[in-house]
């Protein structure tokens, strides 16, 4: 076993690496060199090459963003932009090399597919090591795989949808990944199909200096339902890593997706992702996105609701410990007719923790009778600790019915005092009242990860009380 | 009743029961400071384990101050004195820790927490004085406490606290009290703000866990009102004024203020002719 225990923090118990056993890397860097190099790595068609070249344009072209959290740390020349882990993906954990495994199953990842998912993906890396999907699922028609394996085996599906939620000129970092993408999941769920358990894929960084571009496109045809769920870790390293997702969701026709992220990256990772829906007629789409760990994460679900009766719901929680930053919100966007949606955040930080609230609803001149609403909770652990909202609208018809609020409150000494006159001390007495906090959103969860975030909390509380 | 004849009474009783005769609450000399502004001036008190004791007292007299204080709210400073139960200085200890030493404070006005069910609350306060029941036996003794405090099913998976109205917070920390068993529960006015009939519930709740607890707990019971004693017999009854315990007695001094109210105390410089006992 080559799994190494790097305790280089008390709280974070995921900072563990493995040695490197990788098959292939580019030079550090970016580069077209190094934007072809993936490419014919991948063996990919001549229009995707020219896609990527054309968006790494877009990314050199464009500034950093000025707003929002503090990205200066970032080298880009110091970043591997793409590692390949193995030489092939695996069927089945046994084909997966030891140490890679022994690094999911410690994750807990094998053992959360036997009990309760129709479908695994494990990306390592740059690469997906493993996936699987249900039989009955596959004889359907589902696709689930990874990104690579969708542009291989189904190209024109794939192409007729892929980056057109999010355009590589989108933002700087949707041009990056739009240039390096590798891995990510490709999901599409056929008419009136129901996947009536979750598709999951965890998302692993391995190595330093690591930028992970996964790519995701996700297609739930008409009046299909299917809930997808998105688990990242990383080990603790002094030197920063780059997280740059890209996510695409189309939702057709009275079709309702519903995407689960827990994002638990160490705190060396800046977190950086760019995730969008298309809601046609009666769909539904719910963001449900919990932010736990990362250096700094930028990530601002959003939903354009093309179609009349279409449904958005985001319920986002943030927790932002000791030189965190977690700058997340959501985007509603109502393009039809009675439409409507719905944003639930609850964000909290400690020590010098911060969680910056950024939403955005827009109800365009067309839509008529939109209901949209936004509820906004901030707690402070500590005096220290900040927490901030910007809140934007624009709304461009006055049929509207529209509610906003929001709140900031402090962990109480009296709540505090309360709980330890029961008997339970001080660090069991925050970790209780955080998760209360966080109960809205941890209501939503399945079971198992609703433990899982209770469990990752009380250890995010260790040591913050002196 | 003398004051030997008492103790005999109580050494008696505690042996009866098991329990050493030295659970008990010593207050000697405690002066206490709210933000700089002193409250308690000098309180001296003894709760053994196995009795009722009640503390009365005019409005802004200390009484709750004296009852966050032995369960060690930050905000309230002890200046001076000592605090003791079975032994252990309570004044070195965090709350949790008296909590575990066998205090509870029932609250005048208990504060929510969103977010936290009933059940899960009551859950990790046993876990966390290592009382934890089997998840059957803890349903089975919940819903039994909950039905004799008249109490819905649907409390368990409420928010602690969170949207009670006053009597439902009274009845809760009263639940509280039934489930976690404590050696000396302080209740801080349990009876306010309640009608007679809810006032009745509690009072036989309060009865009956410490009848249940067979001479282990004791209860400080502070009130305004004397009805509460109709349902609970004091073994001694405290005065309270000015930060200092200002007069002893047994039952009857309850009937006595019930009857002239705190004047004699607040007007006179000496107190009325009942018996005055300093410990």
């Amino acid at each position: 076993m080559t799994v190494q225990a790097h305790e280089l923090t008390k709280d974070y118990k995921f900072g563990f690496h493995d040695v490197d056993v990788s098959v292939f890397r580019t030079e550090k860097g970016i580069s077209p060199e190094v934007v072809a190099a993936i490419s014919d790595h991948k063996q990919e068609p001549a229009w995707m090459l020219k896609f990527r070249l054309k968006a790494l344009e877009h990314f050199f072209k464009r500034p950093m963003p000025n707003w929002g959290a503090d990205l200066s740390g970032i080298n880009f020349d110091n970043i591997y932009y793409y590692i390949k882990p193995v030489d092939e993906m695996g069927r089945s954990w046994d084909d997966v090399p030891d140490s890679i495994r022994n690094t999911f199953d410690r994750l807990g990842i094998p053992a959360a597919e036997q009990k309760f998912l129709a479908g695994v993906s494990a990306q390592y890396d740059s690469e997906v090591v493993y996936h699987s999907i249900r039989d009955d699922l596959s004889k359907l028609g589902v696709l689930f795989s990874d990104c690579d394996t969708g542009l291989r085996e189904h190209e024109e599906l794939f192409k007729r949808y892929f980056g057109t939620v999010i355009p590589p000129n989108d933002n700087k970092f949707a041009a990056l990944n739009s240039a390096v993408w590798s891995g990510g999941s490709f999901v599409y769920v056929p008419k009136g199909v129901r996947v009536d358990i979750p598709l999951q894929a965890y998302f692993r960084i391995n190595s330093d200096n690591m930028g992970q571009f996964e790519r995701t496109l996700i297609i739930a045809d008409e009046g299909s339902y299917v809930h997808y769920i998105e688990g990242c870790t990383a080990p603790t390293y002094s030197n920063d890593s780059l997280h740059a997702a890209v996510v695409e969701i189309i939702a057709e026709k009275g079709a309702h997706v519903r995407y689960t992220t827990i994002q638990n990256w160490s705190d060396n990772v800046y977190n950086l992702v760019t995730k969008r829906a298309i809601a046609k007629e009666d769909a539904t789409i719910e963001w449900i996105d919990g932010n736990l760990g990362s250096k700094v994460t930028m990530k601002y679900p959003s939903i354009y609701l093309m179609g009349e009766r279409a449904h958005g719901e985001v319920l986002s929680a943030a927790f932002a410990g000791n030189g965190q930053h977690q700058d997340a919100g959501s985007k509603c966007i109502h393009v039809a007719p009675n439409t409507t949606s719905n944003v639930v955040s609850r964000s909290i930080s400690k020590g010098t923790g911060r969680t910056s609230y950024r939403g955005h609803i827009r109800v365009l001149p067309k839509a008529t009778n939109v209901k949209a609403n936004v509820r906004c909770d901030a707690l402070l652990l500590d005096e220290e600790s900040r927490s901030d909202t910007y809140p934007y609208m624009d709304i461009e018809n006055p049929d509207v019915t529209f509610g906003h609020e929001a709140s900031v409150s402090k962990v109480g000494e009296d709540q505090i005092f309360y709980l330890q006159s029961r008997g339970i001390d001080e660090v069991q007495a925050t970790a209780l009242i955080v998760n209360g906090f966080f109960e809205p959103f941890v209501k939503e969860l399945p079971m198992e990860y609703a433990v899982e975030l209770n469990r990752l909390l009380a250890l995010s509380m260790e040591g913050s009380i002196g | 009743m003398s004051e030997i004849a008492e103790q005999a009474r109580v050494v008696a009783a505690t042996n009866a029961a098991g329990a050493p005769p030295t659970a008990e609450l010593h207050v000697d000399g405690l002066r206490v400071s709210v933000e700089g502004k002193p409250i308690l001036d000098g309180v001296d008190l003894r709760v053994p384990v196995g009795q009722v004791h009640v503390l009365m007292g005019p409005n802004g007299s200390g009484k709750s101050t004296l009852a966050y204080s032995l369960m060690g709210h930050p905000k309230y400073q002890v200046t001076g004195g000592a605090a003791s139960f079975d032994g252990q200085d309570l004044l070195a200890l965090t709350p949790d820790r008296r909590a575990k030493l066998g205090l509870f404070l029932s609250f005048q006005n208990p504060i929510a927490i969103p977010g936290v069910t009933t059940v899960n609350f009551l859950r990790a306060a046993l876990r966390a004085q290592g009382k934890e029941l089997p998840a059957r036996e803890f349903i089975a003794r919940l819903g039994e406490e909950m039905t004799a405090l008249r109490m819905d099913a649907s409390f368990r998976s409420r928010y602690i606290n969170d949207g009670f109205s006053g009597g439902e917070k009274k009845r809760a920390e009263t639940l509280q009290l039934a489930m976690l068993e404590p050696r000396l529960a302080i209740l801080d006015e349990p009876d306010s703000g309640l009608d007679v009939d809810a006032l009745r519930i509690v009072a036989d709740g309060v009865l009956r866990i410490m009848e249940k607890s067979e001479g282990r707990m004791g209860v400080l019971l502070i009130t305004h009102y004397y009805r509460i004693l109709e349902n609970l017999t004091p073994d001694r009854v405290h005065i309270m004024h000015q930060g200092r315990i200002v007069d002893s007695g047994g039952p009857e001094l309850a009937h006595l203020i019930e009857r002239e109210g705190y004047d004699p105390y607040t007007t006179a410089t000496s107190p009325p002719g009942t018996e005055v006992s300093r410990p």
